[in-house]
């Protein structure tokens, strides 16, 4: 096979002793960080990325791959040893996660959740190299107006799928627009928003914008509201875990793996919804329905594969179409933006030996972390104790010489903080950070795109549907633009369509939609959920209003 | 949680800080059309659309954003402060706290080229742990130090990352 081949030139790449050590400290950096509380896997690579400037792009690239998983496994270490979970991502790991450690099991925790991290990782990993070739086949066929549509799709998957409030969620796709125009304009040069400040002509640079708001916003948030009593880490020894944890993880890890990938792939897809199916699913199938809520092995065996095979699956569209899915793509895209490299479909093309290097070097980081991972937990676990004082300090020492890096210049430090104050704000009224970061990056791009579609219609806005076939001279419809126009559409209307399904669908099936619901709504309450009288939906349902 | 599912949530206390983040939509919705206003759209074959339509757009759903939240707060939305490991939910937002952090980040963005990154760089840390409740000074001051001066030459020499080394060229 092919791809088989050029994977193999990456692993060549990948595999020289100079590379192998950078993406050995790619994983411990990354683990490290990930590792301290919140730290999440976007903000470890959006704080790191300035400092791999130096770098030629393949050794950072592969560095970069090493930070990634690093910062997703440091994540779940954080969520099961404390009790408050970071991230969305690892909300479902928490609960039974944290239930463990709680109850002495924290090492085994930890054992299911590396070792499922690692397989789901490498299938993963493995089902990238399968696809990403082939969507990016069926990518080189698009033109402006199906990309137009395919963007805008990841627009209002971002904005209207996740996140509590769609009206919030819009509100911040806006302000990234915003943000995405400032500059000179592509096309004509004019500048737009730039208030006469020379600075600005070249825009603001997307590694600021993510490392201020997701680093400095975050600071200032928790500064606001640092809890002043210590928190409390569950002390663990060396992870392991015997036969019968080994018995009930590996059914869970393969099923965790089969909901992440194909989520993780598709624009609405992230990893919220496969972690929480995932668990829904082991709770139905165990054969130990008893311990959930109190620390089944199962629930997190799970849903930390889901969210690593999420995080392989992301990395289909990142690479094949240049389109970001989550946070953590979305400042990896920026990272290739930052060395002068084109993101979009011709990428696998013109950076053919880069991808595959950065292919290998996540099989070889997942590998190494495992490796890492059981004997370092203990050094993990005592991260998390670090004084919260330098903990904040830190990253505002480290966002602000990572934002000066990009440049060079203390201008950038400004827009740091602007960014910053704004990250701020938004975690205040709650609204979501992705569609902003998101917006920030493909905003300029969607522009252009929707500008190249209407060109080749002369302005009409049919340009939009389709194009003119070039042998007939008529226009035709883009099939697949008109699908995609189709989707965004069911996803705008999907609330009205769900109450709609809801109501016609038998009161059994309704009951089953109802708790699904309030699982992923309030997931520490899932067990209480389960644990009531399915026979008295009535009282239920009053006790929720 | 959908807008209409919050509204009919008990009655909550009403934050009339939401107010203010419309208000801020709204000007920077004005902000834009203006500046979109402003520019000359001489569109071309080749660019029929022109760089005026696109922020007319976004400025546009800003203020319509903007009148939508106002709507909404009204009858009670309200946006959820979002959580994490540190953060103790039911605390009053200390603002003095993070205007002081404002406060040592703009010394940073004031001194840095002056005085390099190693004293900017130390000093923001320094202060940073300060004002977030630290009170081991002389521990801080030699953390700060050896922070700044490793990563100076850690990153910026061994690296190549562009950090100043301002009134310290030569020494370091």
């Amino acid at each position: 096979m092919d791809n088989l081949e050029l994977l193999l030139q990456g692993f060549a790449t990948a595999a020289t002793p100079v590379n192998l050590l950078l993406a050995l400290i790619g994983v411990i950096v990354g683990t490290a960080v990930g590792v301290l509380p919140g730290i999440g896997p976007a903000m470890t690579v959006a704080l790191l990325l300035p400092i791999l400037g130096g770098l030629e792009p393949t050794s950072a690239l592969i560095m970069l791959a090493g930070i990634f998983y690093g910062g997703m496994y440091g994540g779940s270490t954080t969520s099961i040893l404390l009790n408050t979970p970071g991230e969305s991502s690892s909300v479902v790991t928490a609960i039974e996660g944290n239930q463990m450690a709680r109850g002495g099991r924290a090492a085994q925790a930890l054992a299911t959740a590396a070792l499922g991290s690692f397989i789901a990782g490498t299938i993963g990993t493995a089902l990238l190299v399968f696809f990403a070739p082939l969507v990016t086949q069926f990518a080189i066929s698009l033109g402006a107006p199906e990309y137009f549509a395919i963007m805008l799709l990841a627009f209002i998957a971002v904005t209207a799928v996740f996140g509590a409030s769609r009206l919030r969620g819009f509100i911040s796709l806006m302000l990234g627009l915003t943000i995405g125009l400032v500059g000179l304009d592509s096309v004509s040069g004019q500048a737009r928003l730039t208030f006469g400040i020379p600075q600005l002509s070249d825009g603001i640079d997307v590694v600021v914008v993510a490392v201020g708001i997701f680093a400095l916003g975050e600071a200032l948030w928790v500064a606001a509201h640092l809890r002043r009593r210590a928190v409390e880490v569950i002390p663990v020894g060396r992870p392991w875990m015997g036969r019968e944890d080994f018995k009930r993880s590996w059914k869970p890890w393969l099923r965790g793996t089969a909901y992440g990938f194909p989520f993780g792939a598709v624009p609405a897809g992230g990893a919220e919804i496969p972690t929480f199916l995932s668990y829904i699913t082991e709770k139905r199938l165990t054969k130990h329905p008893e311990e959930f809520g109190k620390g089944a092995i199962e629930g997190v065996a799970g849903p930390e594969a889901a969210n690593n095979a999420s995080a392989a699956g992301t990395m289909v569209p990142m690479l094949s179409l240049g389109l970001p899915t989550n946070a953590t793509a979305a400042v990896m895209l920026a990272a290739l933006v930052s060395y002068g490299i084109q993101p979009g479909p011709l990428l696998l093309q013109r950076e053919g030996e880069l991808v595959w290097a950065l292919i290998a070097s996540l099989f070889i980081g997942n590998t190494l972390l495992l490796i890492l991972n059981l004997p370092l937990a203990p050094l993990w676990a005592k991260l998390l104790r670090i004084p919260r004082p330098y903990l904040y300090a830190g990253i505002l020492f480290f966002a602000s010489m990572g934002a000066y890096a990009v440049n060079g210049s203390s201008f950038d430090l400004i827009l740091l903080l602007v960014m910053g104050v704004l990250g701020f704000v938004m975690r205040r009224f709650g609204l979501p950070v992705l569609p902003l970061i998101i917006a920030v990056i493909l905003g300029p791009r969607i522009e252009l795109q929707g500008r190249r579609a209407l060109q080749l219609s002369s302005g009409e806005l049919k340009g939009l549907f389709g194009s003119v076939n070039v042998s007939t001279g008529q226009f035709q419809l883009s099939p697949i633009a008109v699908t995609v126009y189709l989707i965004i559409l069911i996803v705008l209307a999907w609330p009205l369509l769900f109450a709609l399904i809801r109501k016609a669908l038998p009161a059994k099936a309704q009951e089953a939609l109802e708790v699904v619901h309030e699982e992923r709504v309030h997931p520490q309450h899932a067990d209480d959920v389960s644990v009531e009288p399915p026979a008295d939906p009535e009282a239920r349902e009053k006790s929720r209003q | 949680m959908t807008e209409a599912a919050t509204a009919t949530a008990p009655a909550r206390h009403r934050d009339y800080a939401e107010y203010g983040l419309c208000g801020f939509l709204a000007l920077t919705g004005i902000v834009v059309l203006l500046d979109a206003a402003r520019l000359s759209n001489n569109t071309t074959g080749v660019d029929p659309v022109g760089p005026k339509p696109v922020p007319l757009l976004v400025g546009g759903a800003l203020i319509v954003l903007a009148v939508a939240l106002a709507v909404a707060v009204a009858r009670g939305s309200r946006g959820e402060a979002e959580a994490g490991e540190d953060i103790d939910p039911h605390s009053r937002a200390d603002y003095k706290t993070v205007l002081l952090l404002i406060g040592v980040f703009i010394a940073n963005i004031l001194l840095i080229d002056l005085l390099g990154w190693v004293i900017s760089g130390g000093l923001l840390f320094y202060g940073s742990a300060i004002v977030l409740g630290s009170r081991h000074f002389v521990r801080d001051l030699v953390i700060a130090a050896a922070l700044s001066l490793g990563t100076f030459y850690g990153f910026a020499i061994g690296l190549g990352v562009a950090l100043p080394a301002g009134i310290l060229q030569g020494i370091l």
